[in-house]
């Protein structure tokens, strides 16, 4: 042990920041269970009936249900195009690989609201406004550079000696790549495919931007429900949404370890 | 994939490579064509057009939202605004994130992959989620305000729809990323160093201020770029802690382009969020050359 201990007045200060840091999650669970017609801390009375009410929303039903099927369609397009074009930058390696990687992950590096205007345009002239197309293009292109970039990751790290002697005893290279580099980069694709879906499932301001009265999404709907009204509604379904992530978030973890997956 | 199949090998040509390695980035490249360099490159032409007083386009060029821009004391003082509240919410997060990364840092085990998971979960969830919580804890009804009115406090304190209530939301929105950054420059801490300093007869407050604290620094510029950087162009927390009534370029960027539908001022004010953006990179760059 070449550890220094921890000292006390380090984990009072860091422990005071966790409560802050988790303290919004934390509070929802309780309002989740109020009683009251309107939010206040601590609820007077405790009942289910904002969990009941959610039945009559029809419109949070329906917006869940697109940011489901959405999130989806996002998570299984975008492997299918991301993991041939780690494939390539990585194990083809063309001239320019590395500026093109830069390029393709350029859409995480620029402020979502200038994304978000700048599709906003392009799609209301393009027709594409509120549709499923169009919603569906805007969190392809900010989920892509999230999974090219794992991905990479995990091909970069599988040894060439195993492809090679796959080649070597004559298959192919799509044998190669199915038989031996695709089981290896499993954890990779779980945790490209967990993100996608999350951050496609989660995205609120393009969401916000391209969609409208006819279709939305969840956290759109939420948004929109927030900003005209105070009441426990969204404790109710924020709780269910945790639930939900935490579920994702176990799955990744018991299959890869989530901390690996952000902390290099 | 049938491409890989009949070009890649061992015994390939190089051309055969590159040609495959082509063919397997078309999608990616199209989408980020189409979806990305188009419209990025469209809102700075869109800055510049011409648009009559109903909102449509003449197809002809103008210079005057940026000229409004320049001339209305209103976009000066949002721009100050931005920036100012910017900073503050980048020095709170600094200040609370420190602890948190330190303690990571140098924690071991188990319970550092646990704490690890809660540090990052928040970015699981959508920010929607997280400023409701903190309207629970904000409002006049809420948990602060409740807590007040218990020891004996009249009135409530007006924690939220104003800049106070949207500087403590996006502190905390902002707090995993500065902890990751945190954590990804804390590398070159060792603890022997520390150590030898308090081997030294250094007073534990001396061991910080002198070894860990500079040592330190380069996480410290990184993290507080992207909290800066994040800080300027976020709108959900500022619209609904700040109750329309905190102005912000993020939350006037939506309010033109959707309220008002004027886009070519939208995209003016964009464009100012970029250069804004742009600057910070370069203090950054300057920052990182001094202390490297």
């Amino acid at each position: 042990m070449d550890e220094r201990p921890i000292s006390r007045i380090l984990i009072w200060l860091a422990s005071a920041s966790f409560l802050f840091l988790l303290a919004p999650v934390l509070i929802v669970i309780p309002l989740s269970f109020s009683g009251d017609v309107f939010m206040s801390f601590p609820p007077s009375s405790w009942s289910l009936r904002w969990y009941a009410s959610i039945g009559q929303h029809p419109k949070m039903i329906d917006a869940f249900f697109f940011s489901l099927k959405l999130a989806g369609a996002v998570t299984v397009v975008n492997l299918l195009i991301a993991v041939p074009a780690a494939y390539a930058l990585v194990r083809l390696a063309p001239p320019g690989a590395a500026t093109l990687m830069s390029v393709l992950t350029a859409p995480l590096l620029l402020p979502t609201i200038v994304l978000a205007l700048a599709m906003l345009i392009v799609a209301a002239r393009a027709g594409l406004l509120a549709t499923p197309q169009g919603l569906f293009l805007a969190h392809l292109v900010v989920t892509l550079p999230y999974a090219l970039r794992i991905i990479s990751t995990a091909l970069a790290t599988v040894p060439i000696a195993v492809e090679e002697a796959a080649a070597t005893l004559g298959a192919t290279p799509l044998t190669v790549f199915r038989r031996v580099t695709l089981p290896l980069i499993i954890p990779g694709l779980v945790a490209a495919g967990a993100l996608s879906f999350l951050v496609s499932f989660d995205e609120v301001v393009l969401s916000l931007f391209m969609s409208g009265p006819r279709l939305s999404t969840l956290p759109v709907e939420m948004y929109h429900h927030v900003e005209s009204r105070a009441d426990p509604l969204v404790a109710a379904i924020s709780v269910l949404l945790v639930l939900f992530t935490l579920f994702i978030v176990i799955v990744v973890d018991r299959s890869l370890g989530l901390a690996r997956t952000f902390v290099k | 994939m049938s491409a890989a199949a009949t070009a890649q090998g061992p015994a390939q040509s190089p051309r055969g490579t590159t040609f495959t390695a082509a063919t397997l980035l078309v999608p990616i490249l199209l989408i980020n064509a189409i979806g990305f360099m188009l419209p990025v490159a469209n809102l700075a032409v869109i800055s510049v057009s011409e648009i009559r007083s109903s909102g449509a386009m003449t197809g002809g060029w103008s210079i005057a939202k940026w000229t409004t821009v320049a001339t209305d004391p209103f976009y000066w003082e949002l721009l100050a605004n931005t920036v100012r509240t910017s900073l503050i919410v980048t020095i709170l997060t600094l200040i609370v994130s420190y602890p948190i990364a330190l303690c990571l840092h140098r924690m071991n085990g188990a319970w550092k992959s646990i704490l690890l998971v809660l540090v990052i979960s928040p970015l699981l969830l959508s920010s929607v989620v997280r400023t409701y919580g903190w309207i629970a804890i904000l409002s006049d009804r809420g948990l602060v305000n409740s807590a007040l009115a218990a020891l004996g406090a009249q009135e409530p304190f007006r924690l939220m729809f104003n800049l106070t209530g949207v500087m403590i939301g996006l502190t905390e929105i902002l707090m995993p990323y500065m902890i990751l950054a945190l954590l990804a420059g804390f590398g070159r801490l060792d603890p022997r160093v520390e150590e030898a300093a308090a081997t030294l007869g250094a007073p534990p407050y001396r061991v910080f201020w002198r070894v860990v604290l500079p040592l330190s620094l380069p996480g410290v510029a990184l993290g507080s770029l992207l909290t800066f950087v994040l800080a300027i162009s976020s709108f959900i927390t500022p619209k609904l802690l700040g109750g329309g009534r905190v102005f912000l370029l993020a939350t006037e960027v939506y309010d033109q382009a959707i309220v008002t539908l004027d886009w070519p001022l939208a995209a003016t004010l964009s464009i100012i969020v970029l250069v804004v953006f742009g600057l910070a990179l370069a203090v950054y760059t300057r920052i990182l050359r001094q202390i490297g």
